[in-house]
């Protein structure tokens, strides 16, 4: 928009009806391209592979006649694009088979699981969200110093500390040890089952019913699994943070805000750190995503029922519809995270509007 | 000039830096004094032009070491003064456009908030009291259309428009100093005396003292009152603008040998020769 003083005037920039819609129609196409792709992939690769799902169900002592039934009522007769689409069909209408090892339908078996990866991924993350965000500042503020070396160790142990041997120890040490904290699982035993799941979110759940004793007894469960996941994601973010942040103060618009006599606080957090946020949108979208596909490794030693070792445990038993089922679960989780993030950051950086 | 007139005085100054490749001497002992006048300082690019106005500001950023016999601004002591008080001159009394708007306003914060800011740092405003004083500066900025601007993103304004945003978050707070370090030099030929002359405009009739800092030889020579031309952190010559065509220093007059002229045209444009005794020479006095 220039008038004839040669002023290019910012005007909103805001998408025109059709432009929006056009938008609209992208991000529709893009999930139903992902969602084909993603399932097409799962379930051509768990059709290749060499399990007999037939054999799995009736055991290798059914007859022939047995056999052949299950053969045809799972439609293993049908070229494999038809087996596909009565999948992709079922699955629409809410329906993932059933699953071999439980002898459930997937359905209820993940929403039996899946909280449970939900709770200790979303307290990791807000752990490495809230602590690692405020440690990469300070690292970057204090470049050199002190801080920045004690953020820079954390970091490295972060990475390089092997999970299940942390895990071990720290079950030896604050459980059996110390006492301090809850053993494996989400619960004492003598709690299971006492609250509703209305949501699986076991914390949750008790909240809402009041259930204080086994709120306090879950948190004393999660705090060694969600620390010690948390602490990765405390480690990358805070290292990213860092990195992102010495980048920003090296910027002439920090300059500016200087020259106007900002104070430094502000000029790191209300300046600097905007930018920097816009960039940890994704970072943080990223270890979230990962953490929902459920870290096999944490929930092995913390015997944590989460969907990383439902799908675990379904590969080694041949229970092709858990797998194909938790997987696209997973699957979804990270294309709904991804797009979640691209809103936020259209959200923060009007440059993206 | 008389000594009530010197808002800021200068007297050996000296910056240098701190690299894994030894000290760095940036600027190099010089001295000048600025009243509410428009002082020009040229030279050429690494001379140190810049670090001398962040100096004054206290901005030379980490790894610098500044030291004077005498950094005063309105009997303050700029040198020594710790952070709150520079804080309460910079922006408030003394304050500085940079180069390109481009990269000298946040991107993610709107034209009208990043102004605000600068006022609302340094009086008790509230927020639509604010508000309206950008409004009217933007205005006074020559901006026709003050309420669009207010809430543009820098990336939605041109660098023209950029760079009078930035005239006017520099000017909200009525500095008694402006250091201006090469405010035109991104801007397209046109667009640069428009900026110019709105710049020229707000310190002259507020009676500031204006720090021009620039490249350009003839533009100094046209637009400031007075020139320090510097050379490898140095000062080598202090003039009436006026007089800068008849500069006795044999690199102003290379400098200004080197420009090219539509009167006289050359065929091949002078080279700057460099005596190394230009850099060691002490550093000219102030008139
Ligand atoms: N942070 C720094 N660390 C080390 N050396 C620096 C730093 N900042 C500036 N210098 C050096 O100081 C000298 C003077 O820099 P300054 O920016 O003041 O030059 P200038 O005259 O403004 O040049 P230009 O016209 O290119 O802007 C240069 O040689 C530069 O390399
Ligand atoms: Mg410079």
């Amino acid at each position: 928009m220039t008038d004839h003083n040669g002023q290019t005037a910012g005007t909103g920039r805001a998408p025109s009806p059709p432009n929006r819609l056009r938008a609209l129609v992208g991000v529709f196409f893009t999930i139903v391209l992902t969602f084909v792709g993603l399932t097409a992939v799962t379930f051509v690769i768990s059709r290749v592979m060499p399990v007999d799902p037939v054999l799995a169900i009736v055991g290798d002592r059914a007859s022939q006649e047995v056999y052949d039934q299950v053969y045809l009522r799972l439609g293993l007769d049908q070229p494999i694009w038809v087996q596909y689409l009565r999948y992709i069909n079922s699955l629409l209408h809410g329906d993932l088979g059933t699953s071999i090892m439980t002898g459930q339908t997937v359905m209820s078996d993940i929403a039996r699981f899946f909280p449970a990866t939900l709770e200790l991924a979303t307290v990791a993350t807000l752990l490495g969200v809230f602590v690692g965000i405020p440690m990469g500042v300070v690292a970057a503020v204090n470049q050199g110093r002190w801080p920045d070396h004690v953020v820079r160790v954390v970091g490295l142990i972060g990475y390089s500390v092997p999970v299940f041997w942390l895990g071990l120890v720290a079950l030896l040490v604050f459980y059996a040890k110390l006492g301090w904290t809850g053993g494996p699982g989400r619960v004492e035993v003598y709690f299971d089952g006492i609250v509703e799941p209305y949501t699986g979110v076991l914390l949750l759940d008790a909240a809402l019913a009041g259930e204080w004793e086994v709120f306090r007894n879950a948190v004393s469960h999660l705090i060694l699994p969600a620390t010690l996941l948390g602490t990765f994601s405390l480690a990358y973010v805070a290292r990213m943070t860092r990195s992102f942040m010495l980048d920003q103060l090296g910027q002439e618009y920090i300059l500016t805000a200087r020259v106007k006599g900002v104070s430094e606080f502000r000029v790191i957090w209300g300046h600097a750190f905007r930018n920097v946020l816009v960039q940890l949108i994704t970072i943080i979208g990223l270890t979230y995503a990962s953490l929902l596909e459920g870290s096999v490794l944490t929930e092995t030693v913390f015997a944590w029922p989460g969907i990383g070792s439902y799908i675990t445990r379904g590969l080694f038993n041949n229970d092709m519809n858990a797998v194909l089922g938790g997987t696209i679960v997973v699957g979804a989780c990270f294309v709904g995270i991804n797009m979640l993030s691209d809103v936020l950051y259209r959200l923060v950086d009007p440059r993206a509007r | 000039m008389a000594s009530s007139d010197r808002l800021l005085q200068v007297h050996n100054l000296s910056v240098s830096f701190d690299t894994p490749r030894g000290e760095v001497n940036a600027v190099r002992g010089i001295s000048f004094d600025l009243g509410r006048e428009k002082l020009g300082i040229v030279g050429e690019s690494g001379s140190g032009k810049s670090q001398t106005g962040r100096a004054i500001l206290g901005l030379t950023g980490p790894g610098s070491r500044v030291t004077a016999d005498r950094l005063e601004f309105d009997g303050i002591n700029l040198l020594n003064a710790d952070q709150a008080t520079l804080r309460r001159v910079r922006g408030a009394r003394i304050s500085m456009i940079m180069q390109d708007p481009k990269f000298s306003l946040n991107p993610v914060m709107s034209v009208g908030r990043q102004i605000e800011e600068a006022y609302l740092v340094h009086t008790r405003a509230n927020r639509r009291e604010a508000r309206e004083r950008t409004l009217s500066m933007l205005a006074s900025v020559q901006i026709r259309n003050p309420e669009r601007v207010y809430d543009a993103y820098p990336h939605e304004v041109s660098g023209g428009m950029g760079q009078r945003v930035m005239i006017a978050m520099m000017m909200i707070p009525e500095p008694d100093i402006i250091i201006a370090d090469e405010p035109t030099s991104a801007l397209d030929v046109t667009v640069q005396l428009q900026v110019l002359a709105i710049l020229d405009d707000m310190v002259s009739r507020r009676g500031m003292g204006l720090m021009f800092i620039s490249h350009d030889l003839n533009l100094v020579a046209s637009f400031c009152d007075r020139v320090l031309v510097m050379y490898a952190g140095r000062v080598v010559e202090v003039c009436e603008a006026s007089q800068l065509h008849h500069a006795q220093h044999p690199y102003t007059r290379g400098l200004i040998g080197c420009l090219p002229s539509v009167s006289h045209p050359h065929e091949v444009l002078a080279v700057l020769d460099r005596d190394p005794e230009w850099a060691t020479a002490p550093s000219a006095a102030d008139p």
